[in-house]
């Protein structure tokens, strides 16, 4: 049942090292510009006067760098990776592997170009106009044959799970980009959705909630089904836990878009199932938690000593968190106070920063070493001071956040005895300001530590101590 | 929507929830032949899984929200047609007007069924309706000294006005000042409830055709002369001799009229700006404002207490 041969693979280690470099560079573009954009919700000057700086240009560009050009590019390199060695075997093909690099790395450049410029399809993270849409889609079939080739030709008997998750959102991505995206162009930059009115909301947030659903969830799970094992040098927990919650994790996200859209003008029936699916979806999410954690078992001394674990096993608990707190926002009545309001700007960054960011962070302290061929990272203290700023940063973003969300969505609901409302919307922004404060120095907190990842990053290739240990097999590249 | 189409909703979500309880119940037994808590027997790159059971309490907080969802959709609008046994919805849906709306509420009383938005409404008349009524009795001109009405009056404006008219009722560009006591369709308590009750359309049309370029700038400068601006006046005199097009709606004398809600443009107020640019455009391209109407939005009572409220902006 395990490997079937002993001769040593020549893996594809180049396109993993790009792509690996280039999620720590737009990770720290992408996140700094979330630190400019908060600014400027305390400082509206910071816009400096300039169309391309404003805040309703830089917003869509932040969201698609740290979504697009960090955590894909992170999907990509970990994708790539996992699975020639869980199959054991190299890629399907190295040249559609550097074309999805090279066409990845054209798609994020496109929309740093098209997006301060104004040029939007005005959809909430599917912005990037129809030829950079078409580029997208040729990448992701590219992703596609070698993702799947890869497996095809693998030299192991069975399918490890990382490679389900990865599976289920590279299949699923295509399939949600191609239905919300699908426009007729009036021009070389401009294009309008086919959609129109609630069947258009509900697309958008169909393919919106499942941008969540199997990109930052399902491909970062199968990340974290591959680095936590291997860093806490631990078997998986439950191959079982496994099946039941991938199969019904997958089975259920697809519903869950019409949370986004409760007490509108979506019908009554939508809501409802959306909802419900939501609720549910809570359970096979802690699913993976508990797999995940549960895999610490008997090595949960690791934790004082591994700031690269701890990244890990942390990760999972605000996993653990926002999929608690998610479905709990679901609920109508619970949304009927938490929508519209920075509760859900929190929720998003306890999932974004402390889920996604920080299973990434520590995967990329895992992967570096051994790509670049050095015993270890160069300074094991300043993964831990990077642990410690991210981690205070993310606490002090999403606090600032719920408790000015949960403010205004109790100003705006507040009503005097005669029946009119106690605050005007200006009374409720004003009130946000300190916590916008607050956000923005956890946001500064974050990128601090992404700097002093860079050094470390850094001085790790450029030193000269050469790995010893578990020599790779590495290609001529 | 169709019977099929609704089929096909019932199928899908009644399908997955089967589908996941039948995974579930299948992993709830050791179906490998693995001894529980022992190794599968795969090892990738050094990885292997063991086969735990599924947790207890994990595996009953599913069948729990599985029961829970199932319930809910028997109870709430949720599978295709099926309306749900408790007649719930949050408003009368897919109607296409407010006659229909009315039309649908009606119906809804009638049937029984609880239309969340409908009884919200209902409820709200009824606590707060005497309230609004006991100002509402007085006339506009008493709400506008009743200091309890007028602070009525200034939340409801913030809540319903402030969007356009700003927060201090000061206006912006193409959004009249309400505090300067200059009123394009007049300032009278009376007129001031007609503009909130029906609304207005204040049509400027474009003047390009007829005047042209030139006609134009003369014309400009005609229109800065009136109120008291320097301008050059062979240009302004010039502008003078098509005055007869404008005094149609502004006068002779061009202090306006508030039947048609033509400005003043002796009084040096400008709705969409008062420099020589804005006033050029204006008369190039026309200009076109909208103040809905509130009659069906807020209702007569509260109308009249936001006319009050108005009208103690602009007591002297």
């Amino acid at each position: 049942m395990s490997t079937t041969t002993n001769q040593p693979v020549e893996y594809n280690l180049k396109v993993v090292k790009q792509f690996t470099i280039m999620t720590l560079i737009w990770g720290i573009i992408g996140m700094a510009l979330g630190v400019l954009i908060a600014a400027q919700l305390i400082w509206p000057a910071l816009n400096f006067d300039t169309p391309w700086l404003t805040y309703g240009r830089l917003r869509p560009l932040h969201t698609n760098a740290v979504i697009f050009a960090f955590g894909t590019s992170a999907l990509f390199a970990t994708a790539y990776y996992i699975v020639q060695k869980t199959c054991q075997t190299r890629l399907f093909s190295d040249k559609l592997a550097a074309f999805t690099f090279w066409g990845w790395q054209a798609v994020i450049v496109a929309a740093v170009i098209t997006l301060p410029l104004g040029i939007t399809t005005s959809k909430e993270y599917a912005e990037l106009e129809w030829p950079i849409s078409i580029l997208i889609l040729l990448v992701w079939v590219a992703f596609i044959i070698v993702f799947f080739g890869t497996l095809a030709i693998r030299r192991t008997s069975h399918i490890y799970v990382a490679n389900w998750f990865y599976g289920a959102f590279i299949i699923a991505v295509a399939m949600l980009h191609i239905g919300n995206n699908l426009a007729i162009p009036v021009s070389f930059t401009k294009s309008y959705s086919i959609y129109a009115g609630a069947v258009d909301a509900m697309m958008q947030w169909w393919y919106g909630h499942n941008a969540v659903g199997f990109l930052l969830t399902a491909g970062f799970l199968g990340m974290m089904y591959y680095f936590v094992p291997k860093q806490a040098e631990r078997p998986v927990y439950s191959y079982r836990l496994s099946i039941v919650h991938f199969w019904a994790l997958i089975t259920i996200y697809i519903w869950a878009g019409p949370h986004h859209l409760h007490w509108t003008a979506l019908p009554d029936w939508a809501q409802n199932v959306g909802m419900v699916m939501s609720v549910i979806l809570f359970v096979p999410s802690w699913g993976g938690m508990i797999n995940g954690i549960m895999t610490l078992s008997g090595a949960w001394h690791k934790l004082r000593t591994d700031p690269i674990l701890r990244f890990l096993i942390v990760s999972l608990s605000f996993y653990g968190m926002s999929t608690f707190e998610g479905p709990m926002m679901a609920i109508k009545s619970v949304n009927a106070l938490s929508h519209y309001t920075d509760w859900t700007i929190g929720h998003v960054h306890s999932g974004a920063l402390g889920w996604v960011a920080m299973i990434t962070i520590g995967a990329m302290y895992h992967l570096i070493p051994i790509l670049f061929e050095r015993e270890r990272m160069y300074s094991i203290r300043l993964i831990n001071t990077h642990f410690w700023l991210h981690t205070i940063g993310v606490v002090l973003y999403i606090v600032a956040m719920w408790i000015s969300g949960v403010m205004q969505g109790l100003m705006w609901r507040a009503v005097n005895a005669d029946g009119t409302l106690t605050y005007s919307f200006v009374e409720s922004l004003e009130a946000s300001y300190p916590f916008y404060f607050v956000r923005f120095v956890g946001g500064v907190f974050v990128v601090a530590g992404m700097l002093v990842m860079a050094y470390n990053v850094w001085k790790t290739i450029r030193s000269e101590q050469v790995r010893a240990s578990e020599p790779l097999a590495t290609q001529p590249a | 929507m169709s019977s099929f189409w609704s089929w096909w909703i019932i199928v899908l979500t009644l399908g997955s929830f089967v589908a996941i309880a039948a995974l579930l119940w299948w992993n709830m037994k050791n179906f490998t032949d693995v001894e529980e808590g022992e190794s599968m027997g795969h090892e990738f790159d050094g990885i292997i899984e063991l086969n735990n059971p599924l947790p207890r309490w994990w595996t009953i907080l599913f069948w729990v929200c599985l029961a829970w969802g199932l319930l809910y959709l028997l109870l709430y609008p949720g599978l295709g047609n099926f309306q749900g046994l408790l007649g719930w919805s949050s408003s009368n849906q897919h109607v296409r007007s407010l006659e229909e709306s009315r039309q649908a509420t009606l119906e809804a009383r009638e049937a029984g069924l609880y239309v969340a938005y409908d009884r919200e409404r209902a409820r709200a008349e009824e606590q707060y309706g005497p309230i609004f009524q006991q100002y509402a009795s007085l006339e506009i001109e008493e709400i506008a000294q009743n200091r309890e009405a007028v602070r009525i009056g200034q939340r409801l404006f913030l809540q319903n006005c402030a969007q356009c008219h700003g927060s201090d009722a000061r206006g912006s560009l193409g959004f009249p000042n309400l505090t300067d006591g200059v009123f394009n369709w007049g300032g009278s308590a009376e007129h001031i409830y007609t503009t909130l009750m029906e609304g207005r359309v204040g049509e400027m049309p474009s003047f390009y055709d007829q005047l042209g370029e030139q006609g134009i700038r003369e014309m400009t400068a005609y229109v800065l002369s009136l109120s008291g601006r320097t301008v050059d006046r062979d240009l302004a005199r010039a502008g003078e001799e098509n005055w007869v097009v404008c005094a149609a709606c502004h006068g002779p004398d061009g202090r306006g009229n508030i039947a048609l809600g033509a400005p003043d443009l002796t009084n040096n107020v400008w709705l969409y700006g008062g420099s020589q640019r804005a006033i050029e455009e204006t008369l190039r391209y026309g200009r076109n404002g909208v103040m809905p109407r509130w009659d069906s939005i807020l209702g007569e009572d509260k109308v009249k207490i936001l006319s009050g409220y108005i009208l103690s902006l602009n007591a002297e």
